[in-house]
């Protein structure tokens, strides 16, 4: 296959197998035993977008169903996009292949496509659990039209429980969309699937506008998600078309800071407001901003904290305190000044509050030798941010004896199997 | 130090790259404007095949002389090649990391002999 570089020039390159083009992870997963310590990627994504003509039946309503099924048979393409996507170059005019490659990749007829793919990059990563995460879905929160946000997140969730991770061996579960525009639809959500297999939690999608993290009308639904013992996480993403972006003349800074962005505005509400207090026993998680903006949102809020605690009377520690009861996950984790790095594990207690994340396929992933090959990390955090606190948070078994070994020998072991 | 054949000149195309392994050792070679370039395998950053993605040339930003920008230009000169992971630029005549020069892949002496292209690991 050809890809197009400078000056029209083309460039052939191999048609797309994941399995090779992740061979070098592979050898390292060997030389490091990955094999031997449970592995949970609690951030992995397929492209739900591919398979539309496979979710939109499962809409519900018959009116909002006809209005995206229409346009979209072969031959007529009049139907428009269902999803906001923004302008943005993940695949950097094609430096990474995947993207443009995608296509060419090929997969056996009777397995599902993305769990195939899936296996793939996880069984070269020596990743055990992934939970799996759209890509043109995590821009639901833009989309003008509540009902179909609605909708749209009811047929994915319906179609990824009921068709996908069915097919994965166990090896993928998922946090659910939630159709954050509207509260009551996300309690339904939570009765509706919150029991179901595969399901460990249920996912915020950041980039939107509307409500406040912290409005009363979302308070049923994290008590919901609570009481199962469930899990809620906020995913976050870059959306250039926020006006604050819109001075950015590069991808590259309206990703760096929109991932951040994102994630700083509702951890700060969420932390203002007393939610820590108000559910002391539902985990939270804050997805794919990397680590770097931590420490300096802790420090901050500390500091405003201080001198105007009458603006957040619910709290009964320092906000940082309260985002160290929270978790992060780990990619893009920003290694270039390892000293800062560890000051933010330090400030994280990531022993017990990180948890590994590969974002893969996704242009920026990082493997598991990200953690490992880390100078500063005790081999227990190795084995509890790999794996061990997302086995003990999703009730994930180990996949063979010398997982069990393992986990047992760091504490992570009784509440996983 | 070993020597392994690479290809035959006649079939080693400028623009053209094959991937060897000798040993432990993975090795890219580059045709690239009449000379050849081989370097390491293992990207710098996350042990990529830093030899197996898009060449491409750099990209440059020329500027006035009173310092507005005049915009984005491919470069007429340098040439990139790009681990297909995660779009780590490598400067193919010398194998330093374009954006931090300071790291610099491996590099391999290539003989040619007759009609044939070596790579000494």
């Amino acid at each position: 296959m050809d890809l197009i570089a400078d000056r029209g020039r083309r460039v052939s390159i191999e048609e797309l197998n994941t399995s090779r083009l992740l061979a070098h992870a592979r050898k390292q997963a060997v030389q490091r035993k990955f094999d031997d310590m449970l592995i949970v990627d609690v951030d992995a994504h397929h492209y739900e977008n591919e398979h539309m003509s496979e979710i939109l039946p499962f809409m519900e309503n018959d009116v909002w169903r006809q209005l995206a099924m229409s346009g979209r048979e072969k031959g007529t393409r009049s139907g428009g996009a269902l999803t906001v996507q923004g302008v943005g170059f993940q695949d950097m005019g094609g430096r990474v292949t995947r993207y443009p490659m995608r296509a060419s990749e090929k997969t056996p007829d009777d397995k599902i496509r993305d769990v195939e793919i899936g296996h793939r990059w996880m069984d070269a990563m020596s990743v055990d659990y992934s939970c799996l995460f759209p890509t043109g879905m995590l821009s639901i929160g833009l989309h003008p039209q509540t009902e179909m946000e609605v909708e749209l997140c009811r047929a994915y969730n319906r179609w990824l429980t009921e068709k996908v991770m069915p097919d994965s061996n166990g090896r993928f579960f998922s946090m659910l969309c939630l159709p954050f525009s509207d509260p009551d639809a996300c309690l339904r959500a939570v009765e509706e699937f919150g029991h179901r297999k595969h399901v460990g939690g249920f996912m915020v999608t950041t980039v939107r506008n509307n409500l406040a993290v912290n409005d009363n009308r979302y308070i049923k639904v994290y008590r919901a998600i609570e009481e199962r013992g469930l899990v809620l996480s906020f995913h976050s993403g870059p959306n250039w078309g926020e006006p604050i972006f819109r001075s950015c003349n590069r991808f590259l800074t309206a990703h760096a800071l929109g991932f951040s962005w994102y994630n700083i505005v509702n951890l700060s509400n969420w932390v203002i407001n007393g939610m820590g207090e108000r559910f002391p026993k539902l985990p939270v998680v804050w997805i794919e901003s990397g680590l770097a903006w931590v420490p300096f949102l802790m420090q901050k809020l500390d500091h405003e904290y201080m001198l105007r605690p009458s603006e957040a009377p619910l709290l009964k520690k320092m906000p940082s305190d309260y985002m160290r009861d929270m978790y992060y996950s780990s990619q893009p984790m920003e290694v270039q000044d390892m000293g800062a790095l560890e000051c933010t594990f330090r400030m994280i207690n990531a022993e017990t509050q990180l948890l590994y994340s590969s974002d893969y396929p996704h242009w920026d992933f990082d493997l598991p030798s990200t953690i490992t090959d880390l100078p500063f990390v005790s081999e227990k955090a190795k084995h509890n941010i790999l794996g061990g606190t997302a086995a003990r948070l999703f009730k994930l078994p180990p996949r063979n004896e010398k997982q069990k070994e393992n986990l047992i020998k760091f504490g992570n072991y009784t509440a996983a199997a | 130090m070993a020597e392994k054949f690479v290809a035959k000149t006649s079939e080693f195309k400028d623009g053209d790259r094959r991937i060897v392994f000798v040993g432990d050792h993975e090795i890219g070679v580059f045709r690239h404007e009449g000379q050849y370039y081989a370097y390491s395998n293992f990207c710098l950053h996350q042990g990529g095949p830093a030899c197996e993605g898009l060449t491409i040339a750099a990209v440059e930003e020329r500027l006035r002389p009173d310092q507005t920008s005049q915009g984005l230009y491919f470069s007429e000169t340098e040439m990139h090649f790009v681990c297909p992971w995660h779009g780590m630029e490598y400067d193919m005549k010398t194998g330093e990391c374009v954006s931090d020069r300071k790291k610099k892949l491996r590099s391999y002496k290539v003989l040619e002999k007759g009609d044939e292209v070596y790579v000494v690991a």
